[in-house]
């Protein structure tokens, strides 16, 4: 069997930049797994420019962003294979895949990090009656056809969900020539970027209907028209509000979930709010020596701190190795994240003090859209601290960071509080 | 006296600035919370400008497209000029980021350039 001191699975930015931190923490075995032609993740069908503000101090486009992470990876000699799909994961950390080359193999690993990225949730949760023509896509599998395949799937389009990858593909498809005709979202705020609807929508005329759903799909082999309504505050539809769209494409942005098959069969412990695996300070499982980061972990908007999060991930997954596959007994005991009022999570869960670098950064995000508030962080019942926010938005990840040395100075500490207070 | 309303970018609390003009000059600016919601406004009223990205054709590469932007932003107006002049464009393999893809794109004197790698397949 290949042994290996650290299995990646994913070449995405997660996992480049995971891998690129554990080399430079002197880790020398490791192995980058990615089931596609080409590492960099989705960022390969992401054309757009906004990546890497925070990172590079200037604005690429997807593709430059991975490309730079690409390089790292390539100069610091790092192995990976490309076409090779991971099929499964055990407890012990023995990993199974497989490729065209090689067929089926096992790879004994010391550690593994997961970075396999998210993926689109499936239309069938969608609850839209009628028959399944063709025509009707996800925004993402749009983007894929449209940005790698070079392929348009369609002329006159309208769009249900307004996330930020609904946004880009109005814009996308109607500078390849289609009708965008509307975007339709059934909250009453849109979950995108302000950018990407000022961008994306309104820079193009692209009318954004907030509260409404498509309640009807006409055509039965080919989608020739769609049936939107506006919905109540229940988000059920309001008869009589029905209005009729010519169309031969329906796009669905309906959000993102991480893909976490594999984490399961490892037997991890989930966070049923983000879907992916619940995660100590060092951004490792409930199974030691498997860490998880990116999108697979909780969905991010920002590139950048999938980025930093794959550091701080592939810098604990190199200690864990050099400890010998083994951690330390906690001095104090372990701190538990209790997110509530407005917060919906937090990565991670739980910190040991005695793992954790100088600084922690904790990232959530909140339920909804609170204006002029503070994000208080309580320890046990004491305020720790408190920061006015204008605006928090579920659209946008939010941060807290603790540093060792306050965490230190409440040695009793046992769970530490984040919520939304308003003003 | 002409009014005209936008949506700031500039962070998530994406303000309603209103801006009033007169013979195409910024009167007044309100609605911002901050400065920066000033400074956008009084750009997008009066030179508003775009990074434009799309795809061309790659022949002889490993991958059949190559994703391209403008180097820097160009007038608005011009978006869809510079997407037509980018129809039907085809470059040979390989090509490198920052290659030079269409020379001054729709008389904008900017360069559209390639954004990412695609080698000649074997
Ligand atoms: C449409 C869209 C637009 C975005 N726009 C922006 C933006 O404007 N600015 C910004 O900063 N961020 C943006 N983002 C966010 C950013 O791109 C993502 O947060 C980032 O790509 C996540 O990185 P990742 O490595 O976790 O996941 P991914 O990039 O998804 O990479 C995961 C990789 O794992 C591989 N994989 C999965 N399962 C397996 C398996 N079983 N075996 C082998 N390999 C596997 C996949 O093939 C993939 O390559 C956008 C995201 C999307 C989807
Ligand atoms: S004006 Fe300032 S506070 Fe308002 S959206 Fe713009 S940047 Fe944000």
């Amino acid at each position: 069997m290949l042994t290996y001191d650290l299995v990646i699975v994913g070449g995405g930015p997660a996992g480049l930049a995971a891998a690129a931190s554990a080399k430079r923490n002197g880790i020398d075995s490791i192995v980058i797994l990615e089931r596609e032609p080409e590492l960099g993740g989705i960022l390969n069908q992401c054309i757009h420019n906004g990546f890497g503000l925070h990172t590079f101090k200037e604005e690429l486009t997807g593709p430059e962003y991975a490309s730079r992470f690409i390089e790292q990876v390539k100069e610091l000699g790092i192995e990976y294979r490309l076409h090779t799909m991971v099929v499964d994961i055990d407890a012990s950390k023995k990993v199974t895949a497989m490729n065209r080359e090689d067929g089926l193999f096992e790879i004994q690993a010391k550690a593994i990090i997961l970075a396999m990225g998210c993926r689109e949730r499936p239309r069938g949760a969608l609850n839209i009656p009628g028959y399944r023509p063709a025509g009707i896509y996800s925004a993402g599998t749009a983007q894929r056809l449209v940005n790698i395949e070079g392929y348009m799937p369609g002329r006159k389009v309208v769009i249900l969900g307004s996330g930020d990858i609904g946004l880009i593909m109005a814009r996308r498809m109607t500078l390849e020539g289609a009708e965008v005709q509307v975007v339709a979202e059934l909250m009453p705020y849109s979950g995108g970027l302000k950018r990407n609807i000022v961008q994306c929508l309104n820079d193009f005329d692209i009318p954004l209907k907030l509260s409404h759903t498509v309640v009807d799909i006409q055509g039965k082999e080919r989608v020739e028209g769609i049936t939107l309504a506006e919905v109540d505050n229940t988000g059920k539809p309001i008869p009589g509000t029905e209005e009729h769209y010519d169309c031969d494409t329906l796009l669905l942005s309906c959000g993102l979930i991480p893909e976490n098959e594999l984490s399961r069969g490892i037997g991890v412990d989930m966070e049923p709010v983000t879907n992916g695996p619940a995660v100590n300070e060092s951004l490792e499982t409930s199974v030691d020596g498997v860490f998880a980061c990116g999108n697979v972990l909780h969905v991010h908007d920002l590139v950048d701190f999938v980025s930093e999060e794959a550091t701080v991930a592939g810098k604990n997954a190199a200690k864990y190795i050099k400890n010998g596959g083994k951690h330390d007994e906690p001095s104090h005991p372990v701190i538990k994240m209790n997110p509530t009022g407005g917060v919906r999570y937090t990565v991670p869960k739980t910190i040991n003090v005695d793992n954790m670098d100088d600084q922690i950064t904790v990232r959530f995000r909140v339920g909804g859209v609170y204006k002029n508030c503070y994000v208080a962080t309580y320890f046990d019942d004491e305020l720790f601290s408190r920061r006015k926010r204008p605006v928090v938005a579920p659209g946008e990840m939010e941060e807290v960071k603790l540093t060792k040395e306050k965490l230190l100075a409440h040695p009793d500490l046992k769970q530490i509080t984040i919520k939304i207070e308003e003003a | 006296m002409e009014k005209r309303e936008l949506t700031c970018i500039g962070c998530p609390l994406g303000c309603q600035i209103t801006v009033e003009m007169e013979n195409g000059e910024v009167i007044s600016v309100t609605g911002n919370t901050c400065k920066r919601g000033d400074v956008y406004a009084r750009k997008e009223v009066t030179d508003p400008t775009r990074i434009v990205t799309s795809i061309v054709n790659v022949d002889g590469g490993t991958i059949p497209m190559v994703s391209v932007k403008t180097r820097s932003d160009i007038p608005k107006g011009k978006i869809f000029d510079c997407a037509r002049a980018l129809k039907g464009v085809a470059v040979q393999a390989p090509v490198h980021i920052g290659d030079v893809i269409v020379k001054d794109v729709a008389g904008t004197g900017v360069d559209v350039i390639a954004t990412k790698n695609v080698e000649a397949a074997e």
